[in-house]
């Protein structure tokens, strides 16, 4: 392998567009460009399409097409299920429940909501991250009406029992919203068995283009609108429709949903063997997340004594992409949320490193991330005064 | 923070940084900084009679900017009297590595600090003056 190709393990910050995806889109650039919404006869194709593609996202989720709505990604998707769900049942309540490993996109708005008056509660995690149920229970007031808990983590990559929290949550009389953004086309998602009132979902994170995602409102939940100035998406999402977006959105689900348990099963095998493989070779790591339940795709480790950063520099100049939950990272003075949530003290959180695998990564390109990880830590380490302290501690 | 924001000064501080390592019996010795916020520098001296810097080494826990911020301030004392070692500033260590993004600006200050800490040490040892040192910060406790 030539020491400069790029071997992107950023999977889980955006995925490359699937050919298909793409080709799908094309049309709908400069030949079917008419606005759905129009009344004449070239409004019939794209509105024909954007038809297809809601009925391919609701084929991957077991529900109604009428109960997707296309909006502009995770964010828009996240924002309009907490904010219009609060304000819908704010005559019933005013306590929110989140759990603590949130996306920004949920843990923001959140405050957003605090700031305005109702009350938010973050429900804690174990040391995999997993959302301890017990702790839920107990968190529950007369006056909840909103839960929300991702189905699964963008960081450690934890999948959530969504079903037994879906079913909590019911008990308590209370809707539950999950944020799929890293799970739905990844790993089998069914509305029905899940028993979700509302599911975010966003289009470049399953091959998709960027600026599309959907929210699953199940019916007869009258969620009322959070973009206001037209009567798209059943008068509840104004805004021109995004066509191309929509259509190569429902290209992509549909064949990662069919390709799902192939590439589940490679991705999960391949993960296994970075683990492995890490855990065996690299001394004072940690994985992070649990170790069955989690995304195929990810593999999230903390390694003692080094910072996420310079790991992540140093990866980079050797071609390989990956993320990390340092603050160095990020510019602000804390490390992420998650990695303290599930109980890593600061310095250790500060080392991590993600690598969330695309779909057609190779034994070869894992096998040679480890490589550079396991040199990349070593020289890292030898840098660090945490090392020497530790070393002479162990040494006396 | 990604490469492409760092000049190529720091990508090369950060590559092949110089003076890594400890100095045995060092003659001042400060580390600063905390791993709560991510960045830990220690930096020792080795410091002649007539209170010239012979040697320097570091060793860093941060990014990839305090790491080159380390390096390159360990080349600015080495061959300086304790007083001229003293009066580099955070400032000079990011003109000399082409300047440091906004956010990384500390990386340079906690630099400054290794350094007076350092001399903070060899000052108490020897009982010497350096004009306008002072005690470090003790956050490498917090």
């Amino acid at each position: 392998m030539s020491k400069m190709e790029r071997i992107y393990l950023d999977n889980a910050a955006t995925s490359r567009m699937r050919k298909e995806a793409f080709d799908a889109m094309l049309p709908y650039f400069m030949d079917e460009y008419a606005n759905p919404s129009s009344i004449h006869s070239m409004s019939k194709n794209p509105r024909a399409a954007v038809k297809k593609a809601r009925e391919q996202i609701a084929g991957c989720l077991n529900c109604e097409p009428s109960e997707i709505y296309f909006t502009s990604g995770g964010t828009e998707s996240d924002n309009w299920a907490m904010i219009s769900g609060a304000e819908m049942l704010s005559d019933k309540g005013k306590h929110i429940i989140i759990s603590s490993i949130e996306h920004h996109a949920i843990l923001e708005t959140a405050d957003y909501l605090q700031k305005r008056g109702f009350e938010i509660s973050k429900a804690p995690v174990d040391g995999d991250g997993v959302v301890r149920l017990d702790e839920l229970r107990k968190m529950f007031r007369p006056d909840t009406i909103l839960v929300a808990v991702m189905t699964a983590n963008n960081e450690i990559g934890t999948v959530e029992p969504v079903k037994e929290i879906a079913e909590i949550v019911h008990e308590h009389g209370a809707l539950f919203f999950t944020d799929a953004v890293q799970a739905f086309a990844h790993i089998p998602l069914d509305t029905k068995k899940l028993g979700v009132d509302m599911l975010s979902a966003s289009g470049h994170k399953f091959g998709g283009p960027k600026g599309i995602g959907f929210l699953y409102v199940r019916k007869g939940i009258r969620l009322p609108p959070f973009m206001h100035g037209g009567e798209q998406e059943s008068g509840r999402r104004a805004g021109t429709t995004n066509v191309p977006g929509i259509v190569g959105m429902g290209a992509a689900a549909e064949i990662s949903c069919a390709e799902m348990g192939e590439t589940g099963k490679r991705l999960t095998a391949l993960r296994n063997h970075y683990i492995e493989r890490v855990e065996k070779e690299i001394p004072y790591c940690r994985l992070n997340g649990h170790r069955t339940e989690r995304l195929p795709s990810n593999a999230n480790f903390s390694f003692r004594f080094v910072e996420g950063e310079s790991m992540l520099m140093n990866l980079g100049m050797k071609g390989v992409c990956v993320s990390t939950g340092s603050a160095c990272a990020s510019g602000s003075l804390d490390p992420s949320h998650v990695l303290l949530a599930i109980g890593l003290p600061h310095d250790i959180a500060h080392g991590s490193i993600r690598a969330s695998f695309p779909e057609d990564i190779t034994l070869e390109q894992v096998d040679y991330a480890v490589d550079c990880l396991k040199e990349t830590v070593e020289r890292i380490r030898s840098l660090s005064p945490l090392y020497d302290d530790f070393l002479k501690k162990e040494g006396a | 923070m990604y490469d492409g924001e760092y000049s190529d000064k720091v990508i090369d501080h950060f590559t092949n940084p110089r003076n890594v390592g400890e100095i045995e019996n060092p003659s001042g010795v400060g580390t600063v900084g905390n791993a709560k916020c991510g960045d830990i520098m220690r930096i020792f001296l080795d410091i002649d009679e007539n209170g010239i810097i012979r040697d320097c080494k570091f060793k860093t826990f941060g990014c990839g900017a305090a790491v080159a911020s380390s390096s390159m301030a360990t080349e600015m004392v080495k061959g300086k009297s304790v007083q001229e070692a003293m009066e580099i500033t955070n400032k000079a260590v990011m003109e000399a590595l082409d300047g440091l993004p906004v956010v990384k600006v500390h990386c340079s200050l906690l630099a400054e600090e290794a350094i007076h800490a350092a001399l903070w040490d060899y000052a108490q040892k020897t009982s010497t003056k350096i004009e306008g040192l002072r005690p470090p910060k003790a956050d490498i406790n917090d």
